[in-house]
């Protein structure tokens, strides 16, 4: 067993610190140790994306990243993106568009979208497909779930407008 | 992962102290293929050396005729990097071809060039391009640096600070991606300094290498035909069940046509 080491970071907002062991992925903290339960262990070695959150603003691979990594940084996780309980546009319509059959790699696309979002408003499809490559789904395919993150858009685009 | 011991050292000097002190020590340089090699006990490091918080191993200049990188710079920032993008495209797309946004989110050019993977695409612009790895205590040419499979010209502890790439004429990169892990099955860049071509190939063989034969039809007649003339010989390439070494040989020619037709455009 490695050594504790204390971490302090801002998850979704709130500041929380937890005691981790050095050789503990930050997947795994997040899930045992901080109780959310969102982020997805897919394959665990960065192919598949179901732990995808954003560290710093940054789309990655929570597997992949030492839990003692994110001491000071700033993690958002799919358990963010609702506001006052009220589901996220890219939520709302992944649902409206079944872009989701089991739901294990559902998390992950949806963080990794909303990080596209917040950096294009307005992706093309071929820009949405790229964006996502990083994203494996087994049950869907793809199709409606670059519908549901263009009609995400669409939406975003005209409530800010 | 076996248990092991984690530093964060705020120099490079002390990352390489704790180097020497370890009994088998590794830097993490953004963990992207470390990780999962320790994840699936492939490694297992005594200690852990993070040098996300040694200074002046970040940072992109713009300098004539060249683009110094830092070593810890992310493929997502050499992707977006405008500055790259006007002086050295074939970087930058290089760049942005490297696995996924995840990936490229953390993984950084020192790591990637430290580790030699065969199949990496950074290490076909550092033989492509001629590019100079300097580390702490000395510059090291691109066409010196990798030696075999996952084997680099680096010395024990030796840390790489930036990478220089002398910027061509023009260039380009083509790929024959593995469509899961988007790793190079065989790539190549091609590169032309005023009349006198450079071809770097990764992929193919243990490590990164100068394809001389291609550079010589090409030193001639650059066109995509002549490469037709070239001979590849699959003796040593690698033979997996991504592609068999002949299919690499092959592969290394329709890549490189690519290349040269795109760099003519």
């Amino acid at each position: 067993m490695s050594e504790a080491v204390l971490v302090s970071t801002t998850v979704n907002g709130d500041v929380v610190e937890f005691a981790c062991p050095t050789d503990e992925v930050l997947l795994d903290s997040l899930r045992d140790r901080v109780g959310l339960t969102g982020v997805k262990e897919g394959c665990g070695t960065g192919d598949c994306g179901a732990c995808s959150i954003t560290l710093d603003g940054q789309l990655v691979c929570s597997c992949l990243v030492l839990g003692v990594e994110a001491d000071g940084r700033d993690i958002t996780t799919v358990e963010g993106l609702t506001e006052d309980g009220e589901l996220h546009p890219l939520q709302q319509k992944f649902i409206d568009h079944a872009a989701l059959q089991c739901g294990v790699c559902t998390p992950g696309f949806l963080v990794a979208a909303k990080a596209l979002l917040d950096r294009n408003p307005n992706p093309t499809e071929t820009e949405i497909r790229y964006a996502l490559a990083g994203n494996l789904c087994r049950c869907t395919g793809y199709d409606k779930i670059v519908r549901a993150v263009q009609a995400s858009a669409k939406e975003l685009n005209k409530a800010r407008r | 992962m076996y248990p092991f011991n984690y530093h964060r050292p705020q120099s490079a000097d002390d990352a390489l102290a704790l180097f020497k002190a370890a009994e088998d020590g590794i830097y993490l340089a953004g963990g992207q293929t470390l990780l999962p090699t320790m994840k699936q006990r492939l490694a297992a490091p005594t200690d852990l050396i993070d040098l996300c918080n040694v200074p002046d191993l970040r940072g992109i200049e713009l300098e004539t005729q060249a683009v110094s990188v830092g070593a810890l710079t992310l493929h997502s920032e050499v992707a977006g990097h405008e500055g790259i993008r006007s002086a050295l495209p074939v970087l930058s797309s290089l760049a942005g071809e490297i696995g996924d946004s995840q990936v490229r989110n953390r993984g950084t050019l020192g790591g990637s060039v430290a580790n030699s993977d065969p199949a990496a695409d950074y290490p076909a612009a550092i033989v492509g391009l001629g590019a100079t790895i300097h580390t702490m205590d000395r510059s090291i040419e691109g066409d010196d640096f990798f030696k075999d499979l996952f084997e680099t010209a680096l010395n024990p502890g030796e840390l790489i600070t930036r990478i220089c790439f002398p910027v061509p004429e023009r260039a380009a990169y083509q790929k024959f991606p593995n469509p899961a892990s988007r790793y190079a099955i065989v790539g190549v860049l091609v590169a032309d300094f005023s009349g006198e071509i450079r071809v770097g190939v990764t992929g193919a063989g243990p490590c990164a290498f100068r394809a001389s034969g291609i550079e010589q039809v090409l030193n001639a007649d650059l066109s995509p035909e002549s490469i037709d003339a070239v001979e590849v010989p699959e003796s040593g390439f690698n033979n997996d069940l991504h592609a068999s070494a002949i299919y690499r040989a092959h592969l290394v020619k329709v890549m490189a046509k690519r290349a040269v037709a795109d760099l003519l455009n």
